[in-house]
Parts: structure tokens; sequence; C-alpha cells
């Protein structure tokens, strides 16, 4: 049994410490991280048909960010608060994954 | 007069609609590493026991100068013929015939069979080997998969229903597989997915091949789509034999037995587990020192791997073992493990299967990646599974217990017959790490010396609550045994639960969080 032991992973169980091995689909998850609003990230994979907002520019709730298509939808991103362009990381006709950056605001002021 | 020119006349026709989608078609399906689906069935069947209907049958496309085209049987062979000398029927599609698409006429036969199987009551193996839907058919394609699909349904928990993967199986024909009890799959061969790589990469920019998508080892690892992974098709042909030998040929019927062997295995079961409970083993070796001939037949062997599913016999008669693995995961119960385990009991109990479950797992996988993925839903289906199980259930704690696990691992609670602990089981609400560290806060935070004390109120709660009898104590585990009492304990109750009645209230169905 001893001789046994490298191989294993050391793995956390309600504060117990177990001798295990990993499974490959454990080994793919993704780690969680709290959503920052500013970023504007795809939440579909799809097309960007049109971007309204230029870096710097002082935009408010409601305006109009991009048109984006995804499964033969077209869809309008609207901002949920007023803020400032920071960055635009797309352009008109990218194919965008999903969850990727493609607007960035800057850090809102308290 | 003689019939000698009609005879004729039937053979030469005969042979010309075997010959499928003719010689260069068949040489690119054995270039391709695939054999022909008529080798197929002879390979799955008895010897000569083979026969088959419709092989005369015209698919009825009129559009795109699919008129002028002659489809051999549309692109599928179907029929009946044995396995141990028992009646099963079959079908398989021909990829060499217009890519083995399905159209009106070729849906009509997989249904004509899938009829007969459900109300001969017998097994039906459908090996699946197609481009998908016959786009010149249109929505008569359609129809065809989803007359399918509603007989998978009806037939499923009366009759087993085999899906074998031999070839392409894409958009909604992966549906029928995914309705029926085992789909095997072989390295190489097997393709299943519901949007192509071509698809994905046109709308998605997603550049991935088919075999990353949706190969033999991605449904059977990561999806859990598939339930036995081959790396050829004899060997999956073996897979499929060995399965029909543990499974019962229709839900009013008990599996085949056997006459009852030792088990083999060679190390004695008392030196199979560490006494530490921290430190892992192969749950299997178990079940082999358990099990006639020490012969497990694993289901799922590669998905969710902190637990073990499969057959294997006692005292001659199939059993489904359902069993935490401490080699993976430390056996934690999690969402896929769950959803594992849940099927499986629900497959046993529609098929007479009696359950045996063993015990030795830590609790839930924290985190949350595990909660939002829905654990409390997945997880509530084992619980579901067990309750609403009527086979036989016995089950062996062999170490930890602890918390929901203690309760979802078919306990007296949700009606197992026969609970069995080993004398290294610990029982308990939570690990003595975790349970001392809230027992013990205050004791713990204000004393000089905090970690010492921790320790010492580990130790405390181990002696008194990581053992099994304070479960039995109350009743909840009938007998604490020794280890090489298991497999007399287990021959004894599977024995005595053979007239088991479990009637519950009268209902169209219930209505489990799948």
């Amino acid at each position: 049994m001893e001789d046994n032991r490298p191989k294993y992973e050391v793995f956390v169980v309600n504060t117990a410490q177990y001798y295990t091995l990993l499974t490959k689909k454990y080994g793919m998850r993704k780690k969680w991280q709290p959503a920052d609003l500013n970023e504007i990230r795809s939440f579909i994979p799809g097309t960007i048909l049109e971007v309204y907002v230029k870096p710097g520019q002082e935009v408010h709730a409601g305006d109009k960010l991009l048109k984006y298509e995804a499964m033969k939808m077209q869809t309008i991103l609207e901002m949920p608060f007023a803020g400032t362009v920071k960055e635009v990381l797309i352009a008109e006709g990218d194919k965008v994954r999903k969850d990727q950056l493609m607007i960035q605001l800057e850090e809102l002021a308290e | 007069m003689s019939l000698k020119r009609n005879i004729l006349d039937l053979r030469r026709r005969k042979k010309e609609a075997q010959q499928g989608g003719g010689e260069a078609a068949i040489g690119k399906q054995v270039a391709m590493g695939k054999k022909t689906a008529r080798e197929r069935i002879k390979a799955i069947l008895d010897e000569n026991s083979f026969h088959e209907y419709d092989l005369f049958v015209e698919h009825t496309g009129k559009d795109f100068d699919m008129e002028k085209k002659v489809l051999h049987g549309d692109g599928v062979i179907i029929g009946t013929g044995t396995m141990y000398n028992q009646p099963v029927c079959i079908y398989a599609q021909d990829f060499t015939v217009a890519g083995g698409s399905l159209g009106l006429m070729h849906a009509r036969k997989i249904t004509k069979i899938m009829d007969h199987a459900l109300k001969m009551r017998v097994p039906i193996i459908g090996i699946n080997d197609s481009g998908g839907a016959r786009i010149q058919e249109g929505v008569n394609s359609l129809a065809g998969y989803g007359e399918i699909f509603y007989r998978n349904t009806e037939a499923s928990g009366v009759i087993p229903q085999l899906s074998v993967i031999l070839g392409p199986c894409a958009g909604g024909a992966v549906y029928s597989p995914a309705l029926t009890d085992f789909v095997f799959v072989v390295e190489n061969i097997s393709k299943m997915f519901i949007t192509g790589p071509s698809v994905i990469k046109t709308v998605l920019g997603e550049e991935i091949s088919m075999e990353e998508l949706g190969g033999a080892l991605v449904h059977s690892e990561i999806t859990g789509n598939a339930h036995f992974y081959a790396l050829s098709e004899d060997e999956c042909f073996e897979q499929i034999k060995k399965l029909i030998s543990f499974i019962p040929w229709n839900n009013t019927q008990k599996a085949l037995r056997f006459p009852t062997q030792a088990p083999t295995f060679p190390t004695s079961i008392e030196d199979i587990v560490p006494s530490d409970p921290h430190y892992p083993y192969d749950i299997r070796d178990i079940i082999k020192a358990i099990s006639d001939s020490s012969d497990f037949f694993e289901v799922m062997e590669l998905f969710a791997r902190n637990i073990v599913i499969g057959f294997g016999r006692i005292a001659g008669n199939t059993v489904g073992f359902v069993a935490n693995q401490p080699m993976y995961l430390a056996g934690v119960l999690d969402c896929d493990s769950s959803d594992k385990a849940a099927r499986f009991v629900r497959y046993c109990d529609a098929f007479n299967i009696p359950i045996v479950t063993l015990e030795d797992m830590p609790g839930y996988l924290p985190g949350v990646d595990q909660e939002h993925a829905g654990v409390i839903r997945h997880g509530a289906k084992l619980l579901y599974a067990y309750s609403e199980a009527t086979v036989p259930k016995v089950t062996v704690i062999i170490r930890k217990a602890y918390g929901g696990g203690y309760i979802a691992m078919n306990s007296r609670h949700l009606g197992a017959d026969f609970v069995y602990a080993w004398p290294t089981a610990e029982i308990a609400v939570m690990g003595p790490e975790g349970a001392a560290n809230i027992v013990f806060r205050k004791e713990i935070d204000e004393a000089e010396n905090p970690a010492e004390m921790r320790k010492q109120k580990v130790q405390e709660y181990k002696d008194k609550f990581a053992n099994p009898f304070v479960a039995a104590s109350k009743g909840y585990i009938d007998e604490v045994i020794e280890p090489l009492e298991t497999r007399a304990r287990l021959i004894h109750s599977l024995e005595i639960s053979e007239h088991k009645v479990d009637k519950r209230p009268a209902k169209k169905h219930g209505v489990p969080p799948f």
C-alpha cells in the first residue's frame, strides 16, 4: 500500500484529505469566477453585425452597443448601466466564441 | 411444369439485392476498417441463425431524380436470429447503400422489426452506420426518426434494447441510441454528434476533429452516452454477447441461470482494503472477490469512474453491482456518478435484477461547478432510483458512509432489504475531521493549543462515531459482518429475497428529477 502512494493525488472532501486518482473530466472543469460587470462578453457563439460605440465614448443605460447574430437570430446588446467604453475588441463581421470579451468598460467610479 | 425458372429468378434477385451498394462501395467500407452490415449481423448472432425480411423493399423518393435510383433494401437490413439459442431481433444500417441514409422505407423496416421485437418480447439490437436523414426525402425522414424514437420509448423497460454505433450517427439519429438501454462504441469507427465539425466551424468558428467532438472515447469518458468501449468491431461483438448472457430476455423473465462457481480472485477479501479510510483501493477487487468465477462485467467503465456499475453473478444468478470507487475522486458522489448509478439501478429494477450496493464514500463532491451543474437534482436521481426499485436490494458498507451519501447508497431508509457493515465501516453524519470542527468548535477555539485540541477531539469523535455500532444499535444496519462472510451473506440474502413482493401505490408513473 505504501508503494502506491506517490501516484495518488491529495483530494479534500469536507476538510478530510484522501489519496486518490483524478479523472480526465475532473481535470477539464473550469474554475468559477465571479462575473465582472465591466466586461461585455458573448453569451453564445455568433457573428458581430454592427458596432455602435467607440473607445472613450460615454454610454447610458439603454444605449446600443452592438448587433449580434447567433442561431439565425439578431440581437441588439444594450448598456445595462451608464459608463465609458474603454476598449472595443471586436469589429463588424467578426465571429466570436462563447464567453469572448467583446467590449471593456471603464471601472465605474463609486 | 417445373418451378426452376422462378427459383432461379428469385436467387438472382436476392443475390443482387444482397450486394447492397455494390463492390466499389463495399471496398470503401472495408478500407475504412469497417465490416459490412451483413458481416456484423452474422458476427453477433448464433451461426446460421439469421433470417432476413424486407430484402426487396424499395425507397419511395420521387424528388431530385431519386425515382431513377435503386437502393437495395433501402440501406438497412432487418431480421431475426438467435443468441444462446434464444430469439432476438436485429437491424443493421448499410452504409454502402446511399450512406445508410434514413428515408421513409428505411425507417419503416426498422420500425417493423422493432414492433416485432416488442410483440415477441425479445431483445432488439440496432447497428447504426448512417450518414443521417436522407435529405431528398425531406420531412419523411424526420417522420421516420420520430417513429423509431416512439417505439424505443414504448419498448423501454419491456425488452432489452442495444445500440451498436459502427460508423457515423449524427443529427436526429443519435436519439434512438440515447433512448436505448446500452450503447456500444468502437475506437476510430463510432462518431456521434448532433452538429458535426463542419457546421461548428462555419457557424461558430470552433475547429475540432470528428474524433475529438464525438468519437468513441469522448462518449465513453466525457459525455456518458456510451456504455461499452471497444478497440475493434470484434471486441465489440464479444461485449454484446457477454452482456446478453447477463440480462433477461424481457421484463417478465429472469436472466439465464448459470451453475454456481466459487470466486477465483487471488487476494483474500481481508487484504484488499487499507484500514486507513484516507487511502484508496480498487473496489472492483471486492466485487471480484465475492462474484462467481470473479467475473465482473463493468458497464460505463470510463465515465464517472468514482462509481462502479456492472453485472456479476452470485450463486449463478445475475446481480447488478453499484459500488463507490475510492480509487477515483475518493469515491465521492457527484452529478455524473449519481446519474450513472441511478440509470443502472432503474435498469436492474425494470429487468428483475437484484442490486448489490457496496459503499465507501466520503460524501458529495464540493465545489461551485458541482452546485451550478445541478448536483442537487442529479443526486436526487439516485435517491429516486433506489427508493423506487422493488427488486431485492442489499447493501454492504465497507468503510465510509458519511452524510447524504450514506442515505443515497441504498440505505435502510430508502428501502434496502438487507444492510450489512464491515467492522471498518464509519457511519456518521460527516467525517471525523469536519464533525469535530463543528461539534467542538468552542473547545478548539478556546484551547491554549488549538491544533492539539482539534487532534484530540477528532480522535474522540472517531472513537465514538466512526464505527458501525451506533447505526447497528438503532437497527439501521442488520448485522456487522467479517469481510470473509460477505459472499455467504449475499448468497443467503438473495436466496430468501427470491419471492420478494413490494407493492407500491398505483400510479401512471412518477416524476423523477430527469
